[in-house]
């Protein structure tokens, strides 16, 4: 990822037909998932909610049925496409995000879930043109080779920084056994993740 | 598919009892499995995360209280001292991920005989507490599980807390998996020393249709322990009694051919972590273990 956008709000063919059909489908009124959610009326089996989120800094207007997975939002909704979807079961850790700081696995959590929570995903990682240091320390080590995986990787090692889980190889492995390279690039990560660890306390 | 967030325990209480078919969800770290491939469709679901009590956890004297919606990171995190065989199975668990997520309430909920939690509960004597609109009510762990992931719990019940008390002696969980992280515990194991009250706690998972006290296991050490004064002259322990323990957590089990592994592998990997896991513990229980005996 040499140069993320850094808010994804360039439309694809895709997108655009996308949120045509979402904009149709939203002219009639939808409960907003934010208030009186603990009444049943809220949402009826196919029904859609309004949903906000805030992603990478920006507040995000979502309608989704209930059982839209946080990944699915991101993915199809907002066209944030840069957080992947691999297993859909919790397993290899491709949909990592922040949320509230804390990683977690995206295909694993409702979009409704996370109304009010702060979101980073890949896109917001780089301040402009500047990439965040585990991005940059990826590049440097070659950490990656079909990038299936590395997105995951990236906003996982943010975290595993972040905890403070970088004093040997061994503790990076450890903490960032939740996110498959089928690649086997494991090697490169570890170093990137250490790298990016000395670089962020310098 | 309905979705309800309510903000009280007594509003998810209300819930639950109006529609016992609201599946709760916390973590989601199970539940959305099902969702995402189709093994389950409820007809609504009933999120727990906004109720900010379960989410706690508590000390009342010596009695942890961890609410139900409590992540295993926090556990690992704030009761590693006091709850240390929870703590062990808890970093367990998934990968760092899952476990920022997944919680305790939820491994009972699913009470998968596998759930890496469930023999440190029964070993530690731990007691889960459920409520619904018509009261609440406590469960000790080894009555909990009925069956291959059915439990005690009512269809009108949420599970509202576990309790247990801090550790007073050494405890030790174990599990065989084909690596450290995001396994499905082949078998697992947990013991615990309870030197107060001359007793040991000893349980067995993914090797039996549910979790399982080792009883016999439990019997067999505490008498020997009590009868050659092992407790007070923390002396090693012969080879002997470990062998044995090992043999009988083993004959507690009654574990089945799967895909991860076959019964007959389960119940020898069973008796070798009971003997490990037993060694840990008593080597920390004698006190620095073999350069002070030596």
């Amino acid at each position: 990822m040499p140069n993320p956008p850094h808010h994804a709000n360039t439309h694809t063919r895709r997108t655009v037909l996308k949120s045509t059909t979402v904009a149709a489908a939203s002219t009639a009124l939808l409960p907003d998932a934010a208030s009186g959610a603990a009444s049943p009326a809220a949402a009826n089996p196919g029904d859609v909610v309004r949903v906000t989120l805030s992603v990478n800094g920006r507040s995000r207007v979502v309608d989704v049925e209930p059982r839209v997975t946080l990944l699915d939002a991101l993915r199809e909704r907002l066209g944030l496409t840069g957080t992947k979807k691999g297993c859909d079961r919790g397993e290899c850790g491709a949909c990592t995000v922040l949320v509230d700081g804390e990683r977690i696995k995206s295909c694993l959590t409702l979009a409704v879930m996370r109304r009010g929570s702060e979101i980073t995903t890949v896109e917001g990682l780089a301040d402009g043109d500047r990439l965040h240091p585990v991005q940059a320390a990826f590049i440097r080590h070659d950490a990656f080779q079909c990038g299936g995986c590395t997105s995951g990787q990236i906003m996982s090692a943010v975290a595993c920084v972040r905890e403070g889980h970088t004093g040997s190889e061994a503790e990076i492995r450890e903490w960032m056994s939740g996110n498959l390279c089928r690649c086997a690039c494991y090697q490169n990560i570890v170093a990137a993740v250490a790298d990016a660890a000395r670089e962020v306390r310098r | 598919m309905d979705f309800l967030r309510p903000t009280t325990l007594a509003e998810a209480l209300a819930a639950k009892a109006e529609r016992p078919d609201l599946v709760p969800i916390a973590g989601g770290t199970d539940v959305m499995v099902e969702l995402n491939f189709d093994h389950r469709r409820p007809p609504g679901l009933l999120d727990l995360t906004g109720i900010a009590e379960l989410a706690r956890w508590s000390a009342d004297g010596d009695v942890l209280r961890v609410g139900a919606a409590v992540p295993y990171a926090r556990i690992v995190q704030d009761l590693g001292d006091r709850l240390p065989g929870l703590a062990m199975a808890s970093r367990t668990v998934g990968s760092p991920q899952i476990r920022n997520r997944g919680t305790v309430g939820g491994n009972l909920g699913s009470a998968s005989p596998a759930g890496d939690t469930h023999p440190v509960l029964i070993a530690g004597d731990a007691v889960v507490e459920v409520a619904s609109a018509r009261g609440a009510r406590s469960i000790p762990a080894d009555e909990f599980y009925l069956g291959v992931k059915r439990s005690a719990l009512e269809p009108d019940e949420l599970i509202t807390a576990v309790r247990l008390a801090a550790a007073t002696g050494p405890q030790q969980f174990a599990k065989v998996g084909t690596r450290n992280a995001m396994v499905i515990a082949v078998c697992s194991f947990a013991v615990s020393l309870h030197p107060e009250r001359l007793r040991v706690g000893a349980a067995v998972g993914s090797a039996a249709p549910t979790p399982r006290r080792a009883s016999a296991a439990e019997e067999f050490l505490s008498a020997e322990l009590t009868s050659a004064g092992l407790w007070e002259s923390r002396e090693p322990l012969p080879d002997s009694v470990q062998r044995r323990f090992g043999e009988l957590v083993a004959e507690a089990a009654s574990p089945i051919d799967d895909v991860r592994g076959s019964a007959a592998y389960r119940r020898h990997a069973l008796a070798v972590l009971a003997r490990r896991s037993l060694g840990w513990a008593w080597r920390e229980h004698s006190g620095g273990g073999n350069e002070r005996c030596a």
